[in-house]
Parts: structure tokens; C-alpha cells; sequence
């Protein structure tokens, strides 16, 4: 008999597991009902370019030019002017009590600038204090300001004549041209609901057998570490699988996301970044001493790899210690993985160093986790 | 051959010395008791043995097998029952039997359950949840639990806490129909009925050892005289006994007073004192009980969990 590694007590120790998780309706339920839930509420909620907001109007002439800037803002699709304010002091009130986020003020001598040829001044003042809500809408104006006003002067045709021969800037948005959100939130929502499901439910796995006691039993017959982590993670490896179909299909008839790359590929990755952590969870459960342990450490892991990760901040914008922080987290690796390829429709070849760090933390987990099991109560 | 042969064991948490110099053996057949207090170093000397703790000092052997080296054979090779029930609540009578005889490899798992269930008189509740289970049915389940595989050796930690009269009663009968079978079994417990079901006791203290052998023999080594007095106002009695020298215990049993202690002579002296000052109490000698003996243990062994008082 083999005292490492048996298939019949692995397959006692799996069918334990898939009874109990049966019988735990409400983690059950939860499992496969939150992902959709978070997926439902985030993919829709999160938007990284915000559009139409709250503007206020300061003006002080309603000559054609004027009129002519006012609706070629409001065509950006940035602003919603909902406010008119009658001066500069109400203007200013109302940005600073936030109800709205600009303040375009257009002075009185605008249309006399204008048709004297001296260089007119409108002034576009925004509530910078969450830098993301401006930057859409201040990095348009430049353009759309100057086409409107040449429009609304009717010297369309003078200033193409005038900008022949000049620099010409080209820039394509590519992999997501329209700029939607969406395209980047759902493929990241996946990686973040299997991490917070998987880590969690595994962390949990070895308390609870050490809290109802059922721990002093397990050791005492014979099952082998390898078999009781293996017993332990496996199960939840089916559960991932299930929420990453799940998600997926959610992905696509719901909003859409376009699918470039190889399901296959995309799959293979998926079960490696999901084995990584349920072992990770495996190995926070070996250290935890009480469920609730598992918790705060699970909750310590959590918070920055979402926020180093580069699924809510731009990872490149990090300074470089973070980034260097940030590769420590399977969820910064997968990412990538998913991201290439859903919308890049990038092969193996491409993503292969990062499924390569993923395979890494597979094994370090796992080695840590088999270390730090504990064959006896000591 | 014994089942059991360690000697020299020693377990530390800590600077809490658990179980200090314990020395057992017990042979192939035997029913053996272990006693003593809570907190004594039962379950941590059982727990030593069935390979679940690793002692700091002491060596020996389990069916043979080391229980430093070995403790993987042993496990496949003992049943051990422990103190709380530790089988899995959400789990029918029949899932954890199922579960524990895959772990076991044993086959095929249908058969070896069901004769379990049937064995043990579970077949009818087979499909409860273990943790719907009362004290005595839980008990049941996880003795049936760890013999389905066979073991050569049952350790038994407490199995009868909180268990009815006669669900013990039919508990021990069941222990001894397998001794009979050549099944050893290391049993511990509190009660002092179930001691005397035992081929032999062994009565451990805060971690030492301190007495072993037949119940008689614990009984007559430890060297006790017990008189029982019979009479009027016999708290009265008890209250002047109290204290004097040579009396080490006074209990009232029913309608007469048990005093017990170690030196005859300083007995019999403060009990003829007594006599003359009480009228119409009568003393004669009676019977040395093994819960007086363990009593006289306990009021006289150091207690090593306590804060050593500085002098």
C-alpha cells in the first residue's frame, strides 16, 4: 500500500467534499449566484470614462458663436448642461456643493473677439478632485472647440487650406476603438470573482475541519498531505470551471465583449490561474489558526492585488516598485492573459511568459502549503 | 508480545510538563483503564500513541511498530476513538462509514459499511445526519467507525462522556465481545464502574503515572484503611473528624460515613476519640473503595498546572 498517494482515499476525501458542499446550500448557492450577481452589477456599473455630466453654463451673451461652442460641447457627449448660472459667484457655488462637474463660463466680448480676429477665451473650469471624471472630457476640447468656432465663421475650407503642409497627428484607438469600458472591466471581473471565490472557499478549508474538531480524525487515519490538499482544492477547481462558463457566457450575450482569441487558449490559462489559487487558499488555511484568521488573511491578500493588479488603476502608471509588487499577484498575470486574449486575439506565443508565472505560483503554493501541513497536532 | 510497550514518555507545551515519565505496556487481549483527573495527560499520552504527537523524551512501541518512526503504520493499525465527537455532522451514518472505509482502502466499501451498520445495530438510521444524532448514537458511530477497518488495537478516549446508563452498559459489553476476539483496548475514563470492567487500570496524575495493576491491587498497594460509622447526628461526627490527624477522607454514604486513611493506627486512635465523645456511634472496619483510593491520589498529588508559589 501506498502510504504517499492512493486514488481510492483521494477519491474518499473528493466525495466527502462534494456531499458536504451539497449539503451547504448557501455557500453553494452563493458560488455560483454571486458571480453573476458581481459580474451583472460591475460589468454595468463600472465606467472608466464617464460621459454626460452635470455642467453649468456662465453666459453672458447668447450671440451665434456662443450658441454655436455650447452645442458643440454638448455633442461631445461629455457634457449635460443642466445648469445655467447667472454669474460667476453661482457658478462656483454650485461646483463647489458637486452639482456639476464643469463650469463653462463664456465671456461677454466672445462673438467681438471672435469677428475681430484677436484670440477669443472661453473658459472651462473642472472639479479635478477625481482626476478620471475630467481628463475624457478636457482632452477633446482643444479640437472640438476650434471646429466649431471655424464652422460657426463659415472658414471650414480657409483653415483646411491653412493646416495642408502642417503636422498631422494619426492615432488609432485599436482593440477597442469606441473606448468602451466594458471591454476592459468583464474580462478583468472574471479573474477578480474566481480569485475572491476560490481564495476564500479554500482558506476556509482546513479551519473548519481543525474547528469542528473533525481535524484530530483526519489525522489519525491514513491520508497523506498530498491527498487531503489535493481532496481539499479539486472540488473547487470544478466550481471554478463552472463560474468561468458562466461568467463567459455572461460576457458575451450580455455585453457583448468581442472574443478574438482561441476559447481554448483562453481556457487553459482560466484552469491554471484557478489552480493557483485554491492553493494559495490551500496554503493560507495551512497558516490560519481559526476560520476567522483565514478571513483577515484572505482580506490582507485581496485589497492589493485589486488595486495593484491593474484591474481598477493602470498597472503602467504605477510607480516601479509597485509594479514589481504587482507580479507577486496571479490576478496582475491573468489580466494580462485574458485581456490579450479576448480582445488582442494574442497566441500562445504572446502570452506564454505569463502563463509561465502563473504555472510558478502552482508550484511555490503548493511546495508551501504541503511544508507547512501539519501530519500531527503538535 | 505487548500491544503496548513505551516507556520514558514525556510531553511538554510549553513549560507545562503534560505528561511526565509515563511508562505502559499492555498486552495483546487486555483490557486496559486509563484514569485520572481532568487535565491529567490522558488524551495527550493516548494521542502520543496512536502517532498524532510526537513525545520530547521517552521511546517505545506500538504493535510493534516505533511510535517515533512508524506513526503512518500505527495509524493504519489502531482504531482511535476521539474524546469529541469528530466525524463529519453533515454527513448521513452511512457517508462517514463510507468515507472512513475508502480511507481505509478497505473492499469492497458497500459490503464492509453495510455490516457495520449491521453490526452495530445502525442499519435503520443509516441515512441520518451524524449531527442530528444523540450522545449514545454518535458514540455508536464512531465506535463503529474506527473497528470497521479492523484494527489489532482500539484506543479509546473517554467514550462514554455523556452517554446514558444503558448505552454504556451495552457500550462495554460490546468492548468486551471484541477483547474476546483478541482486540486490545486502551480505554480512559472517569467513572469508577467502568475502571472495574477493566482487566487493569492505570491511574495517571498531572502527567505521572502513579499507580498500575488489577483493580484489587491498586486497592491493596495503595494502603488504605477505611472504617464506616453508623449512628445519630452523624454530620455532627463528620465535622469533628475533620482534620485530625490520620484522617485523610470523611464521606457520607447514605445513612453512614465512610472514613478512609492511610495510617491505621492514627485512624483507629482519632476514631476511638470520636466514639467516646459522640454516644451511639459504633465504627467497624469496611471495605477500601478504588474511588476512595482515587481520591487519595488526587488531594495527594502536586498540581503541575498550577503557578509554582514562590517560598
Amino acid at each position: 500500500m501506498n502510504a504517499v498517494f492512493s486514488f481510492a482515499r483521494l477519491g474518499a476525501l473528493l466525495i466527502k467534499e462534494f456531499i458536504q458542499m451539497r449539503r451547504d446550500r448557501i455557500t453553494f448557492a452563493m458560488m455560483l449566484g454571486v458571480p453573476l450577481m458581481q459580474l451583472v452589477l460591475f460589468g454595468f456599473a463600472i465606467n472608466s470614462d464617464p460621459k454626460s455630466l452635470p455642467a453649468a453654463l456662465v453666459a453672458m451673451s447668447s450671440d451665434p458663436y456662443t450658441r454655436a461652442m455650447v452645442s458643440a460641447l454638448q455633442t461631445t457627449g461629455y457634457y449635460r448642461f443642466d445648469h445655467v448660472a447667472q454669474s460667476a459667484e453661482e457658478a462656483e457655488f454650485l461646483m463647489a456643493r458637486g452639482d456639476v462637474a464643469f463650469v463653462v463660463t463664456i465671456p461677454a466680448d466672445f462673438a467681438r473677439r471672435v469677428e475681430r480676429g484677436d484670440s477669443p477665451q472661453i473658459l472651462i473650469e473642472a472639479d479635478a478632485t477625481d482626476p478620471a471624471v475630467a481628463s475624457g472630457a478636457i482632452s477633446t476640447l482643444g479640437t472640438v472647440a476650434n471646429q466649431a468656432l471655424l464652422r460657426a465663421q463659415g472658414m471650414q475650407e480657409t483653415a483646411a487650406e491653412a493646416a495642408r503642409g502642417q503636422l498631422e497627428v494619426v492615432v488609432h484607438r485599436r482593440y477597442n476603438p469606441e473606448g468602451i469600458s466594458q471591454y476592459n472591466i468583464v474580462p478583468g471581473l472574471l479573474g477578480v470573482i474566481l480569485q475572491m471565490t476560490m481564495v476564500m472557499m479554500t482558506a476556509m478549508a482546513l479551519t473548519r475541519e481543525t474547528e469542528r474538531g473533525t481535524m484530530e480524525n483526519l489525522l489519525a487515519m491514513p491520508s497523506s498531505p498530498v491527498e487531503i490538499m489535493l481532496g481539499k482544492v479539486l472540488p473547487f477547481l470544478v466550481v471554478g470551471a463552472v463560474q468561468v462558463v458562466v461568467v463567459l457566457v455572461a460576457a458575451k450575450l450580455l455585453f457583448g465583449i468581442p472574443f478574438v482569441g482561441s476559447l481554448t487558449l483562453l481556457l487553459s490559462a482560466v484552469l491554471v490561474f484557478v489552480l493557483s489559487l485554491v492553493l494559495l487558499g490551500y496554503t493560507i488555511s495551512t497558516m490560519a489558526r481559526s476560520q476567522m484568521q483565514a478571513m483577515q488573511l484572505t482580506f490582507f491578500f485581496f485589497l492589493p492585488s485589486l488595486l495593484l493588479s491593474g484591474f481598477m488603476f493602470p498597472y503602467r502608471g504605477m510607480p516601479g516598485w509597485a509594479q514589481v509588487l504587482g507580479e507577486i499577484f496571479p490576478l496582475t498575470h491573468f489580466l494580462r492573459i485574458t485581456r490579450a486574449v479576448m480582445l488582442k486575439g494574442a497566441d500562445f506565443n504572446a502570452i506564454g511568459a505569463e502563463v509561465g508565472w502563473l504555472l510558478v505560483f502552482v508550484v511555490v503554493f503548493a511546495g508551501t502549503a504541503l511544508l507547512r501541513f501539519r501530519r500531527t497536532l503538535d | 508480545m505487548n500491544v503496548i510497550d513505551v516507556h520514558g514518555l514525556v510531553k511538554r507545551f510549553g513549560d507545562k510538563t503534560v505528561v511526565d515519565d509515563v511508562t505502559m505496556t499492555v498486552a495483546e487481549g487486555e483490557i486496559v483503564g486509563f484514569l485520572g483527573p481532568n487535565g491529567s495527560g490522558k488524551t495527550t499520552t493516548i494521542r502520543i500513541m496512536c502517532g498524532l504527537l510526537t513525545p520530547d523524551e521517552g521511546e517505545g512501541t506500538v504493535l510493534g511498530f516505533n511510535i517515533r518512526t512508524d506513526s503512518l503504520r500505527i495509524k493504519r493499525e489502531v482504531g482511535y476513538m476521539t474524546q469529541k465527537f469528530s466525524f463529519y455532522e453533515d454527513l448521513t451514518i452511512a457517508e462517514n462509514l463510507e468515507f472512513v472505509a475508502r480511507l481505509y482502502e478497505l473492499k469492497p466499501v458497500g459490503e464492509h459499511v453495510a455490516r457495520t451498520l449491521e453490526d452495530l445495530g445502525l442499519t435503520s438510521r443509516r441515512d441520518q445526519l451524524a449531527g442530528t444524532l444523540s450522545g449514545g448514537w454518535k458514540q455508536r458511530l464512531a465506535l463503529a467507525a474506527c473497528i470497521m477497518h479492523k484494527p489489532k488495537l482500539l484506543l479509546l478516549d473517554e467514550p462514554t462522556a455523556g452517554v446514558d446508563p444503558k448505552a454504556r452498559r451495552e457500550f462495554w459489553d460490546e468492548i468486551h465481545r471484541l477483547a474476546s476476539g483478541g482486540l486490545t483496548v486502551l480505554v480512559s475514563t472517569h467513572y469508577m464502574d467502568e475502571a472495574e470492567r477493566c482487566h487493569r487500570i492505570s491511574y495517571i496524575s498531572y502527567g505521572k503515572m502513579l499507580a498500575t495493576g488489577t483493580v484489587d491491587e491498586v486497592v491493596k498497594n495503595a494502603g488504605l484503611t477505611t472504617f464506616v460509622l453508623q449512628g445519630p447526628k452523624l454530620d455532627q461526627v463528620a465535622t469533628a473528624l475533620q482534620g485530625r490527624p490520620g484522617v485523610d477522607q470523611v464521606a457520607p454514604f447514605g445513612a453512614t460515613l465512610h472514613v478512609v486513611g492511610s495510617d491505621r493506627k492514627e485512624l483507629q486512635a482519632a476514631l476511638a476519640d470520636v466514639e467516646k465523645e459522640h454516644k451511639g456511634v459504633t465504627v467497624s472496619p469496611g471495605k477500601t473503595s478504588l474511588e476512595d483510593v482515587f481520591i487519595q491520589f488526587m488531594s495527594g498529588s502536586k498540581d503541575n498546572m498550577a503557578k509554582d508559589k514562590k517560598p
